[in-house]
């Protein structure tokens, strides 16, 4: 087994045996980007010297005993996420030549215990995407498949650890962005409840349901970066104080007596593969055999997620996005007036999804339509948070697919984005209730990856966790 | 169906040039997906309070302090015009 090819834990376990050093494994992560990103493209930036010399430091401080659990394991992260001094694009030219002079929260966290940085993933611009081909930066290609989408947003990020590429990476979960991607390239990815995790030094979005959330090559690696990542931060006002539990102490506790339910809706979407349906009722079997008590439940209103997350997440996107003018970073187009100097840049700078989403929610929020989308979407979220709320009083998880189909291909619904909006069905409930969900790869269709999602009730990201755990043991 | 014309003025209003052949493919499937909407239509929401947040947390207020930003010069650094550390902007009135 080649060191890249090796999980968190087994990583840790390598690096204190002194069996390698972190720059053996970060070289063979770096050999394995130089040799694949040409094709796959999962990377915009790789900080190669930096990474080295990150290495290094790692070395001196495990040799001295004073490692934590990341020190010297090699990770990615989404280019949505402002590292310090690393180019930051969000996937967009507009951003081309940004380089963040602050860090993102959940990153300094990771770099703080010696975790060695290698690059910035490739994505759809600002997370507006769900197959990552709205990169300016062109598509990622999946690993199991080159003809394939890697899914999106964070498809740069999911293809990078399907690919051995790096050991984890860390996304950004708007509708769907790190589970359908992981599901898409067969790797794990945790969606936490929003509010979990601080979002300061993430481009936004949308920024009440936006969060940031692990791809990893298992549900005890999720556990791991979780408890690095998660708590409170005064930066994000939304993060939220309650105590972070030990993730990966409780993560292998027994899931005996631990009640599943099944969301009939889910398993009757139009299109949802009959293969995939049937890998999933493998996974529940499996939960029941391991002592889960199995039942169907209803949550009628999962039908209206999609339209509701497709009015509430341009209405914030064009919002948000305004910030972008080229005037006090990025790149900027010359004009003889203001108006035309944000006007051309933003044409040059954005890609037509990003143009495409700005329009449909300054559409929806102007004079005369506000009523009738924003608010009625405002209205229809409440009730489907309240399906949410009634189920998980009768159960602690429920488990579904991640997604309808297995990855398409590229181009497929390029010139469809209604289409594309459709395919976040079985992810954007969660997203829009602001819960947490998880995917983990579970098996394989015509020779790619399925996604099992379970998706827990607020701040139930444990026992999410640990059913993901024992589906993929 | 939204027109051409509704397309421009968004953009307008948006701040962001758009071509003609990009106006004509986004009439059509920003179209496509506000019919999708229509969807909402069949859902009764009388009496339905509209979802701000999810958190049900309030008043997240801290101190009101003066701190020092250590990266503040950095930031006006990179604007794209600089006048004793102002942005300069093209004139905004003709």
């Amino acid at each position: 087994m080649n060191l890249n090819e090796l999980t968190i834990t087994q990583a840790r376990a390598g690096l204190d045996k002194k069996e390698f050093s972190a720059l053996d494994l970060t070289k063979a992560c770096l050999d394995r980007i130089k040799k694949r990103n040409k094709e796959i493209n999962a990377f915009i930036t790789v900080s190669e010297d930096r990474a080295l010399l990150e290495a290094k430091i790692a070395d001196e401080r495990i040799e001295k005993g004073e490692q934590d659990y990341l020190t010297g394991i090699p990770f990615s992260v989404k280019d949505a996420i402002d590292v310090h001094r690393v180019r930051s694009t969000g996937g967009a030219k507009i951003l081309d030549n940004y380089v963040p002079e602050f860090e993102s929260t959940v990153i300094k966290k990771i770099r703080q215990q010696g975790a060695i940085l290698l690059g910035k993933n490739n994505c759809d611009a600002f997370g507006h995407g769900a197959s990552n081909e709205n990169s300016m930066y062109g598509p990622v290609k999946n690993p199991i498949d080159l003809s394939k989408v890697a899914g999106g947003s964070s498809g740069g990020s999911a293809a990078a650890v399907a690919d051995d590429m790096c050991l984890f990476s860390i996304g950004e979960d708007t509708g769907g962005s790190v589970r359908q991607p992981a599901a898409f390239c067969g790797v794990c990815g945790l969606r936490p409840s929003y509010g979990r995790n601080s979002r300061y030094g993430i481009m936004p979005m949308a920024s009440s349901l936006d969060t940031v959330g692990p791809i990893a090559k298992s549900s005890e690696d999720l556990a791991i970066l979780m408890q690095v990542m998660a708590g409170v931060d005064y930066k994000d006002a939304t993060t939220m104080p309650d105590a972070v539990p030990d993730y990966s102490k409780e993560l292998k506790t027994s899931i005996k007596g631990l009640k599943v339910g099944v969301p009939k809706e889910y398993f009757e979407v139009d299109g949802l593969d009959e293969n995939i349906k049937n890998q999933i009722k493998d996974s529940i079997d499996k939960l029941k055999k391991l002592g889960c008590e199995i039942s169907q439940v209803s949550l009628p209103y999962t039908k209206y997620a999609i339209a509701v997350y497709y009015i509430i997440v341009p209405s914030e996107d064009s919002s948000n996005l305004a910030r972008l003018d080229g005037l006090r970073y990025g790149v900027k187009e010359e004009a003889k007036d203001l108006f035309d100097v944000y006007a051309k840049t933003r044409a040059k700078g954005f890609p037509e999804e990003v143009k495409r989403r700005i329009l449909i929610g300054t559409y929806v929020l102007s004079a005369g339509y506000y009523d009738a989308y924003y608010k009625k979407a405002q209205k229809v979220r409440t009730l489907i948070r309240a399906d949410f709320d009634r189920v998980f009083k009768e159960v602690d998880v429920l488990v579904t697919p991640t997604t309808p189909t297995t990855a398409f291909g590229l181009g497929e619904k390029a010139n469809d984005p209604l289409s594309l909006y459709l395919a976040d069905v079985m992810v954007s409930p969660a997203s829009v209730a602001g819960l947490p969900a998880l995917s983990v790869p579970v098996g394989i269709v015509d020779g790619l990856p399925v996604g099992a999602q379970i998706i827990g009730p607020r701040l139930g990201e444990l026992q999410v966790l640990k059913v993901g755990f024992n589906l993929v043991k | 169906m939204i027109t051409k014309e509704e397309i421009q003025k968004v953009a307008k209003l948006a701040r962001i040039e758009i071509s003609q052949a990009e106006e004509k493919r986004l009439a059509e499937t920003i179209s496509a997906v506000l019919d999708y909407m229509n969807i909402l239509n069949e859902v009764d929401t009388e009496g339905v309070e509209p979802t701000n947040q999810v958190t049900n947390m309030e008043n997240v207020i801290r101190e009101d302090v003066v701190v020092d930003c250590e990266y503040s010069q950095k930031l006006v650094n990179q604007f794209s015009k600089v006048k004793d550390g102002k942005l300069i902007v093209p004139k905004v009135f003709n």
